[in-house]
């Protein structure tokens, strides 16, 4: 038990360490840094575009009720570089991100990485831009 | 206690140990041995024509402002701490709140553009000015070589005016004036005026490098003049390096407004 929290405990601290130095125009003010959602998602819209590109899904809560999130991740040319493309989404796939939510309770959030519908995974809002 | 308190810091250092691992990962990829002890070929002799880029892509893209300024003046710190609410930075408010002008798809402006979001970015030289093409916000601005003086009046300008000439045979030296006092100094919401002028420093070291230092100097907002770059480094990218589209288009923009920065900040 205690070895799970440590390592818990070490891998916030380094997410953090790193999160801090992520490009963008505004600061992560919004956003809980201490929390992850990981959801089962069906993506409705992937807009690939300046200044953030973001993505809307629909998922089932804890009540069973559909509910429409929105997050974002960085700008296509920063995006380009980590291996992302206009068509990595697509309405109708069925995904799982895991989500940097929003402080306020509103379905918004930071994308931080999402597993594709072949398996693979695309880190978002996690690695400094090289 | 002892034994939490060792715990503790024993699992306080594998947190370093391990960040510091996980940041070599995510550093730019190491040259070879070889490359890296191989010295660079010569400066070429008045020329800075290329692609350059920034060696740290993250001090070139600066998000949280100039490192250091000169103390503000008291019209300037109205402007800084009341006036302009900035996204990042020691002044950031939530996104919400936020009036940066480049959430509207203004120009980024002069020094702005060298200031945040600095990235690769052409130079094109001719016999009598010097063209920069920048990929953020795709603009471009004129440095002119031909002998000019600076406009005594000058009018206005998102990218101001800008004459250089050469100081030696490796460094070349800009002055600029007439920007326009809309714009911000940087991504923190530094502010400045129309009176500002600045003074960019192109240091060739050698065939792949240049420094490049950014001294402002505007007594209305700032005491006294300052560095706001003080030789970064940028590298020659090869000469087939796609300069990437970066357009803030105002439908996207206000999309981005309407979806995440508003309801972010409710």
């Amino acid at each position: 038990m205690r070895n799970k929290v440590l390592g818990v405990f070490i891998a916030a601290a380094c997410f953090l360490a790193i999160a801090v130095q992520l490009p963008a125009h505004h600061g992560a003010a919004g956003y809980d840094m201490e929390k992850q959602l990981v959801m089962k998602a069906t993506v409705t819209d992937w807009l690939w575009a300046n200044p953030h590109c973001f993505l809307r899904y629909d998922t089932t809560d804890d009540k069973g009720e559909i509910a429409h999130w929105t997050v974002e991740v960085s700008n296509p040319v920063d995006m380009t570089k980590r291996g992302w493309s206009k068509h990595s989404l697509n309405p109708g796939d069925q995904v799982t991100v895991t989500v940097r939510p929003a402080r306020n309770g509103a379905p918004i959030g930071q994308l931080l990485k999402v597993v594709l519908p072949n398996g693979q995974t695309l880190m978002g809002w996690t690695t400094t831009v090289r | 206690m002892l034994r939490q308190f060792v715990n503790s810091m024993i699992g306080g250092f594998a947190v370093l140990a391990l960040c510091v691992g996980l940041r070599a990962q995510t550093a730019p990829p190491q040259q070879p041995e070889a490359a890296k002890n191989r010295k660079a070929a010569p400066a070429p002799r008045r020329d800075l024509s290329g692609i350059w880029g920034p060696e740290d892509t993250m001090e070139g893209i600066s998000p949280r402002g100039v490192k250091t300024h000169a103390p503000f003046t008291a019209f300037g710190e109205n402007i800084a701490n009341n006036v302009y609410k900035p996204g990042d930075g020691p002044r950031r408010v939530p996104i919400g709140l936020v009036n940066d002008p480049l959430d509207s798809c203004d120009p980024a402006g002069f020094p702005r553009d060298l200031l945040f979001e600095l990235r690769p970015f052409q130079v094109v030289q001719t016999s009598s000015k010097l063209l920069m093409a920048y990929q953020y916000q795709q603009v471009w601005r004129v440095i002119w070589k031909d002998g000019r003086e600076l406009p005594k009046d000058p009018d206005s300008r998102w990218y101001g005016y800008s004459v250089g000439k050469w100081a030696d045979d490796y460094t070349f030296v800009v002055q600029t004036v007439g920007t326009d006092e809309r714009t911000w100094l940087d991504n923190a919401g530094d502010p400045h005026s129309g009176d500002m002028r600045v003074e960019e420093t192109y240091h060739r070291v050698d065939h792949d490098t240049v420094e490049l230092t950014v001294k402002i100097d505007d007594p209305k907002i700032y005491t006294e003049p300052w560095l706001a770059r003080d030789k970064m480094r940028l590298k020659l990218l090869p000469e087939n390096t796609e300069i990437m589209e970066m357009i803030c288009a105002p439908t996207e923009a206000e999309e981005y407004k309407k979806s995440l920065a508003n309801p972010l900040s409710k």
